[in-house]
């Protein structure tokens, strides 16, 4: 099993209409679709986020770091959201990701979550072995 | 695997049960519904290259199966009344009535787990029909061929087919018989993928997943039967351990030596909260949920040796009360050992699990008494019960840990 990241983008334009939307009506959506992936024993965790305009922007590209109020840089595409699955394959993953309630405007892009097979490699590193630790200190996974 | 038979695969996993289950319904025989999505999903096999696949592929198949029920029961309605009438009432009924609904689900746990099923087709069945795994993927999980897994769903749908088996809950006189079968199947594909019996992997971790998968299904479709939540918190519990049980060179590593930074806090997060709704419902805890309160006992303790050892002691005891058995006498045995001056006392009553011989030739009695030997400092015993044990194991991974034991104790 391993856990995939689907990461809920959206644009300005959908993000308006879905204002036009009974927000209730989101919410049973959604509801719905959360309760599947409950049903199936795949959902591993999830969150939604605030709107960008909460949000600030921290630039690298000058010597020192310049901050700055969200939304994030020219890009039309917000980042708001997402959900961890745990499943048995990567086309199991694009199943779950199409049956997600998004309408025209958003998009969902599915990343694989690295586990320690992708570090078997860098074993002896000093971080990776006290990541182990930091996972406990957290209690993420 | 090509991309289809992956994606198909995917389809079948999150639709195929909820397919199954409603054709069940519908036609009254489990055997003859996986028949049908059988043939809907060779259909697809046909179809989806062309028309790419379908956006509620689920509804794609169930249309699919429908039409070929009605077209079946219709050829057959020549043949006497009670054909014909199935399907005309099958055509009768609207798009909704084949629109799953969740009794169906729990109806189909139940029917795949029937007790007229030999435990081995009950495994077989409840993975396919269940879990929505492929055939394939069935046969690598149990270490076996496909014709053999196929041989067996085959063999299995037979058998309800012959002996009439409705497709329904069970009523209350049946209703603890028949879900405890659910739960034994469940928790067998957990402890073969946990502690293999046979083969060369020390962890079959995918099917030990899977099996927890299922689990946490039954939870949702039963979350009023206390054992079901035992059963989660116990495979929460114990797969929480996974990544410490085996060291970098995939050898085993013992509970004592584990490194417990390693355990997944995450999932014993999840088994403590499963142990509480067991606690909730106010009628006890049963055999799975006593077990998983001793792995909560080892989950929670900061070392192997500040381990509530009393505590587990206690546990096995009502355990014992519950399911006496000489595997839980053992693992009582061992846990004696642990506490204030239990060496001795642990040897005893080892030896006396031996001689009543209810494990028969297990290595478990040899490991166990094995390492008591070896703790009391009876060195050149405990070698030899090492030895024996590695003799008894019928796991690879397991003997070569036993003799390497043994090999540890040779006077040098």
């Amino acid at each position: 099993m391993k856990k995939y990241m689907l990461i809920m983008r959206t644009t300005d334009e959908a993000l308006a209409a879905s204002k036009e939307v009974d927000f209730e009506e989101i919410i049973n959506r959604m509801g719905a679709y959360n309760e599947a992936l409950m049903d199936a024993g795949v959902m591993a965790g999830g969150d939604g986020l605030t709107d960008p305009s909460e949000g600030f922007v921290v630039d690298f590209s000058a010597e020192e770091p310049i901050v700055t109020d969200g939304p994030y840089g020219e890009t039309h595409e917000l980042f708001n959201g997402f959900w961890v699955l745990q499943v048995a394959s990567r086309e199991e993953a694009v199943e779950w990701a199409k049956r997600c309630p998004l309408g025209p405007g958003s998009k969902l892009e599915v990343r694989r979550i690295t586990d320690e097979s992708d570090f078997e490699d860098y074993a002896d590193n000093e971080y990776v072995q006290k990541e182990a630790g930091w996972r406990e200190q957290l209690g993420t996974v | 695997m090509d991309d289809l038979t992956a994606t198909l695969d995917a389809v079948w996993r999150i639709e195929g049960p909820r397919v199954v289950a409603t054709l069940a319904r519908m036609t009254g025989d489990l055997s003859e519904a996986e028949d049908l999505a059988q043939d809907a999903v060779a259909e697809a096999l046909r179809v989806w290259p062309e028309s790419g696949v379908p956006r509620n592929a689920g509804a794609w198949l169930t249309t699919v199966a429908k039409r070929r029920a009605i077209d079946g029961w219709r050829r057959r309605e020549a043949l006497d009344e009670r054909h014909r009438t199935i399907a005309h009432r099958l055509e009768q009924e609207d798009d909704l009535a084949w629109e799953p609904i969740e009794d169906d689900l729990l109806r189909l746990v139940f029917t795949a787990c029937h007790p007229v099923l030999a435990r081995e087709a009950q495994v077989s069945l409840t993975l396919r029909v269940v879990a929505g795994l492929s055939t394939t993927e069935i046969a690598r999980l149990l270490v076996t061929s496909v014709p053999a897994v196929q041989q067996r769903i085959v063999r299995a749908k037979r058998t309800l087919a012959e002996a009439h088996v409705p497709f329904e809950v069970p009523d209350h006189t049946e209703w603890a018989t028949r879900l405890a079968a659910v739960l034994t199947v469940t928790y067998l594909l957990f402890t073969e993928g946990y502690a293999p019996s046979g083969g060369d992997r020390w962890v079959r971790r995918d099917l030990a997943h899977e099996a927890l998968r299922l689990g946490r299904v039954l939870a949702r479709l039963l979350p009023r039967e206390p054992e079901v939540h035992g059963l989660v918190a116990l495979m929460e519990l114990q797969s929480s351990r996974f990544a410490a049980r085996t060291d970098r060179r995939g050898e085993p590593v013992t509970l004592a030596d584990q490194d417990r930074r390693l355990w997944d806090r995450g999932q014993i997060a999840r088994g403590l909260t499963a142990l509480e709704r067991v606690d909730a419902l106010g009628r006890g805890r049963g055999p799975y949920a006593l077990q998983a309160s001793i792995a909560a006992c080892h989950a929670t303790a900061p070392s192997f040796d500040r381990t509530d050892w009393e505590r587990i002691l206690v546990l096995y005891d009502a355990l014992s009360a519950l399911v006496p058995g000489p595997v839980v006498r053992l693992n009582r045995a061992a846990a004696l050992s642990m506490t204030e001056d239990g060496l001795e006392p642990a040897l005893e009553e080892i030896d006396r699990i031996a001689a009543d011989g209810g494990l028969g030739r297990s290595h478990l009695v040899a490991s166990t008494r094995a390492d008591v030997l070896r703790r009391l400092g009876r060195t050149a015993e405990a070698r030899g019960e090492f030895l024996a044990a590695a003799e008894l194991a019928g796991n690879e991974l397991e003997r070569a840990w036993l003799e390497q034991r043994a090999a540890e104790l040779s006077p040098s």
